[in-house]
């Protein structure tokens, strides 16, 4: 259960991004998260959801794109979304598959809006 | 609305620490090797079967972690090699932070290889970046043949597997072979050895896996010194 730190290192980062943006509030910060990263995005989410409760930034909504383990064959160059574990790639059968992606932990984007525009003070996490 | 691209990890601050420990590591020549299991894995008794098989003179150091207790500490002190504890008090893995605050006051320069044993967890540990040259997991034969697929992470981050216990297979229904596939089906060519700490079969075949990363690493450091 390690998703309460790194729900906290993704309020840290949004609020030093937030000091380059004078005049607006941040809506939503979007994470990328891999199949392999060992995190478990239910509990991402209640523990985001916990430590901004109360503050004044109780309405940013987490935003987490899920990242499937992919593979690139080491003979074809065919890159492939490994399921059930099969690296084997499905073009040419060669077992030789490097990983390329599948265990990001990675602050995407941060979407902010001025303050004076019409959804200030929205505590609505919609 | 605007969206601002952030691009980075998000425990940046913990891979910067990591990154600014690989790099004093490095530069003293010191292997790091980081050790991360379930609780009752065995790591504490590998490292005592690792440490009394080391001579005395060797330049090696342990910290070992827990969430409370002394105990492992204590385990490991009676081979006269500097051991710290880290307690960390209720958090389930260790950090760079805590790393970087134990080694305060050793002198890296005095070590060749500091081994880092993990709070016991086969899931946390794998997101936490230590500055080590290597993650290993150790995996005994009571804990099922399908914890590979079941964690997969720390298995697909880990460079060798540890299986354990190995004088319990003949009681316990241990698939050895489906754990070994299994490991090698998230880790394609994972390096395995099987080793009892209480008979010590394998234990040779881990030491010599120690010895050759130590060797490997050798070189590498001198090149980059240069």
């Amino acid at each position: 259960m390690h998703e309460m730190g790194i729900a906290n290192s993704v309020l840290e980062a949004v609020r030093t991004e937030m000091v380059l943006h004078p005049g607006t509030y941040p809506c939503k910060v979007g994470v990328r998260i891999g199949e392999m990263a060992a995190i478990d995005q239910d509990a991402l989410r209640f523990c985001f959801e916990a430590i901004v409760h109360e503050t004044d930034l109780e309405s940013l909504e987490l935003g987490i794109e899920f990242c499937p383990r992919r593979h690139r064959c080491q003979l074809c160059g065919r890159e492939f979304i490994v399921r059930d574990y099969d690296s084997q790639c499905p073009q040419c059968g060669n077992m030789g598959t490097t990983c390329i992606s599948g265990d990001e932990m990675e602050l995407a984007y941060l979407e902010v809006e001025e303050h004076g525009s019409s959804t200030v003070g929205a505590k609505s996490s919609q | 609305m605007d969206r601002v691209p952030l691009e980075r990890k998000v425990l940046s601050e913990n891979d910067r620490v990591a990154a600014e420990l690989r790099a004093r590591f490095q530069e003293h020549g010191v292997l790091c090797l980081n050790l991360i299991s379930s609780p009752g894995s065995g790591k504490t008794s590998l490292l005592e079967r690792t440490l009394e098989s080391l001579p005395r003179h060797d330049r090696v150091a342990v910290l070992t972690g827990d969430i409370q207790t002394e105990n492992d500490a204590n385990r490991l002190k009676r081979f006269h090699f500097p051991v710290k504890q880290i307690t960390t008090g209720g958090t389930c893995h260790l950090d760079a932070r805590m790393i970087e605050r134990h080694l305060a006051d050793w002198r890296l320069e005095d070590l060749d290889l500091l081994l880092v044993e993990n709070v016991g967890n086969l899931v946390c540990p794998s997101s936490y970046d230590l500055g080590e040259a290597a993650k290993i997991v150790v995996l005994s034969v009571t804990e099922g043949e399908d914890k590979p697929l079941k964690y997969p992470s720390i298995f697909f981050k880990s460079d060798l597997l540890v299986l354990s216990k190995i004088d319990l297979l003949p009681y316990v229904p241990f698939d050895i072979e489906a754990a070994v596939q299994n490991a090698r089906k998230v880790h394609p060519g994972m390096e395995i050895v099987k080793v009892s700490c209480l008979n010590r079969d394998g234990l040779h075949e881990w030491m010599m896996w120690l010895a050759e990363k130590r060797r490997a690493h050798k070189p590498l450091v001198r090149q980059t010194a240069n």
